[in-house]
């Protein structure tokens, strides 16, 4: 295969000028041309290792979190439904490394990595999707619905769009109150089209809410790829519309998440209102447990499998000389404890009461 | 007390609990120096500045997820409705978003919430501006539904759903805006949910109903006194929680009763009722229990159309009486 030819048609997310070259194949079910890249992620080295290493170590632990997650729904351990990150782990760890503690942050149903990037703990959510006692909401959320109100996380969401305007109320609740808080709002390419999109859009533009729009074009909407859904090469350019910033970047490039995320909440604290940051990426698994994935070739998924986030990430650590393969070793080892004891505590944990069925309908 | 129009009531109950919690605030279309499509919120913008009474795009489901976010953020938002019809736009934020959230999330999530959406017909708006859609709502755990018929339970009612730490449907009725009737002051309009309204006392019917049936309801029992029928008035004023034991008091008293709704009639909140009857006093009952509604159609523009189609006072006076008559040709 050539290695400039993406089996997407989309532009390799390498290469800001090479990405800005390319033009979109017509006919070609994804072509999304990076058209704005972020400066290399090397030329912006934050002045500590130590959070690159937990930032490398948090994007592991989601993909084996994930990737443990799906082991268990297709033996039967874990019912219900999934919507795996995998491949999405650095805007999930990008935007919440750079969100203060008392931010807001919305997710989607394809949430456990937003939530673990944001702090959530692993034993809780790993005791949610086992429909435990224990799970961050007493096994009645799943893995759509767990929150974790101390850490601003107000929750992922079963509904594509549907925490659009909660995120944008509650920076709009931020602003009324003047608390100086920033509300980070995930959601896909798929979200993008609802109506909740277009209308929180415009609100948080005429009332200038400190909210941040984080959109994972992760090239399909379930099985529909982007450019069937969406004339325009991108998302980002519906902010425009609004009046008011839309910036594409490399949404598997972490310090390119870092700093656009950056910016925008800077200008969010400083009452300039919101910012749609689209963040180019890919999933990698299936949509949700059980997906033939028929939709889309396995050479293409070969080559975004290249260009992993956690891969690219673990190349600049080692360029940078904060990581050699001893110490990948041991985080990598730590992540998977991680995992491990999530699985442990899931399994130890006791199921709900049903006697408690009636209870905590309403406040 | 001072006697005010059901409007006044509810401008007092907002002004009140603007000025009492600074994180009330009034969202809506048209709210602010407008006043509302019905006048509620008119000098409301003045008083309490155009943050606080924020008129919004024509954006229902945006201000409606957006107060539920708000509100798990700290406020307490109050959105007007400026139709009930134009709540179908909203329905996802209400049903799937703020009713959910605290039976999922736990005593971490609160969603104190109303909103206000103006019902009902009688003003000829035909099939989109005059529907009561209130059953959607009462169908879905999580959601509070109130639907109050005089002006001092506006008030009272209006105060206790902003004070409450859920989401609350206000519906309120075109046809009661106009209404007066004394109203205390302050706090002590304060009526807490879920506890209906022994509207009219009597002893050979019951008649349940809310919003602007059970006005209409105690204007039948007046004259149905007159030809020597003494009915009882429940006016349930919140259908959820729904006061049962109220209603079931009544009908083991009467042994009769009879179930308005202005909503169309499959799946109304009548039928609810009337189940819950049956469950708990069926061996008290001396004759069927029967419903009045709207026949299962839209409703029309037309004043004619629309007036054969909403139950009145002459149309409860005459099932009330009917029914008594079939109990005592037993």
């Amino acid at each position: 295969m050539d290695p400039n030819r993406n089996p997407t048609g989309r532009a390799r997310a390498d290469g800001p000028a090479e990405s800005r070259k390319r033009k979109r194949r017509g006919g070609d079910a994804v072509a999304l041309p990076i058209t704005a890249v972020s400066s290399p992620s090397t030329l912006h080295p934050p002045p500590s290792i130590l959070p690159f290493l937990d930032w490398y170590r948090t994007m592991l632990v989601i993909r084996l979190f994930e990737e443990k997650v799906e082991k268990l729904f297709s033996d039967g351990v874990i019912r219900g439904t999934t919507h795996p990150a995998i491949g999405q782990e650095a805007i999930a760890v990008g935007v919440c490394s750079v969100l203060e503690k008392n931010d807001y942050v919305t997710s989607t149903h394809r949430g456990h990595g937003h939530f673990i990037a944001r702090g959530g703990d692993p034993n809780r959510m790993m005791a949610e999707l086992f429909g435990k006692a224990t799970g961050y909401s007493g096994g009645r959320g799943g893995s759509q619905l767990m929150a974790d109100y101390a850490l601003g996380f107000l929750g992922g969401n079963g509904i594509t769009g549907g925490s659009i305007p909660v995120a944008t109320g509650a920076a709009l609740s931020a602003k009324l109150r003047g608390t100086g808080r920033v509300a980070a709002c995930f959601f896909g390419d798929g979200a993008s089209n609802q109506g909740t999109f277009h209308e929180s859009l415009n609100l948080a533009a005429i009332w200038k809410l400190p909210v941040v729009y984080v959109c994972e074009n992760n090239c399909y909407a379930m099985s529909t790829p982007v450019a069937k859904a969406i004339v325009i090469p991108d998302i980002a350019t519906r902010a425009g519309s609004y009046g008011f910033p839309g910036v594409v970047i490399d949404g598997n490039d972490l310090l390119a998440v870092r700093e656009a995320v950056g910016a925008a909440c800077a200008r969010a604290r400083a009452g300039e209102g919101p910012t749609l940051i689209e963040c180019k990426t890919y999933r990698l698994s299936g949509h949700s447990r059980g997906d033939p994935r028929h939709y889309r070739t396995r050479e293409e998924e070969a080559f975004w499998r290249k260009g992993c986030a956690i891969k690219r990430f673990r190349t600049l650590l080692m360029k940078r000389g904060d990581l050699d393969a001893a110490k990948d070793r041991k985080v990598k080892q730590q992540a998977r404890a991680a995992v491990a004891a999530a699985v442990r505590f899931a399994r130890q944990s006791p199921e709900p009461d049903p006697a408690t069925l009636g209870e905590g309908v309403f406040a | 007390m001072t006697t005010l129009t059901y409007t006044e009531a509810l401008r007092e109950a907002l002004a009140e609990e603007l000025a009492r919690d600074p994180n009330v605030f009034l969202m809506g279309e048209d709210i602010g120096l407008y006043g509302g499509a019905f006048g509620v919120t008119r000098g409301l913008m003045h008083q309490f500045g155009a943050e606080r009474v924020r008129d919004t795009p024509i954006s229902e489901q945006g201000f409606v997820g957006a107060a539920v976010g708000a509100a798990l953020a700290g406020s307490r938002p109050v959105v007007e409705i400026m139709f009930m019809d134009f709540i179908t736009l909203a329905v996802d934020q209400m049903v799937n978003q703020a009713a959910k959230l605290r039976y999922v999330f736990g005593p971490q999530a609160c969603c104190p919430l109303v909103l206000r959406a103006v019902g009902g017909g009688g003003r000829c708006y035909g099939p989109t501006h005059s529907q009561s859609l209130e059953a959607w709502f009462t169908h879905v755990p999580g959601l509070k539904v109130v639907a109050p018929s005089t002006p001092a339970d506006a008030k009272g009612l209006l105060k206790a759903a902003i004070r409450d730490d859920n989401p609350v449907v206000f519906m309120e009725h075109k046809l009661l805006y106009g209404s007066r009737g004394d109203v205390p002051e302050g706090d002590e309009a304060f009526v807490p949910l879920g506890k209906a309204r022994l509207a009219r006392v009597g002893t050979d019917i019951t008649i349940v109903a809310w919003s602007w049936m059970a006005a209409e309801a105690e204007r039948a029992a007046v004259v149905l006194d007159e030809q020597g029928i003494s009915a009882e008035v429940v006016d349930l004023r919140t259908l959820v929680p729904l006061d049962i034991e109220t209603v079931l008091a009544s009908v083991r008293k009467t042994h009769r009763v009879l179930i308005v709704q202005e909503a169309s009639k499959t799946g109304g909140f009548g039928a609810e009722v009337g189940c819950r009857i049956f469950e708990n006093a069926y061996d008290y009952l001396d004759a069927p229990l029967r419903r009045l509604a709207v026949p299962d159609v839209p409703l029309s523009a037309s004043p004619l159309l629309e007036q054969a189609a909403i139950p009145d006072r002459q149309r409860i006076m005459q099932a009330a009486a009917e029914l008594v008559g079939e109990n005592s040709e037993q």
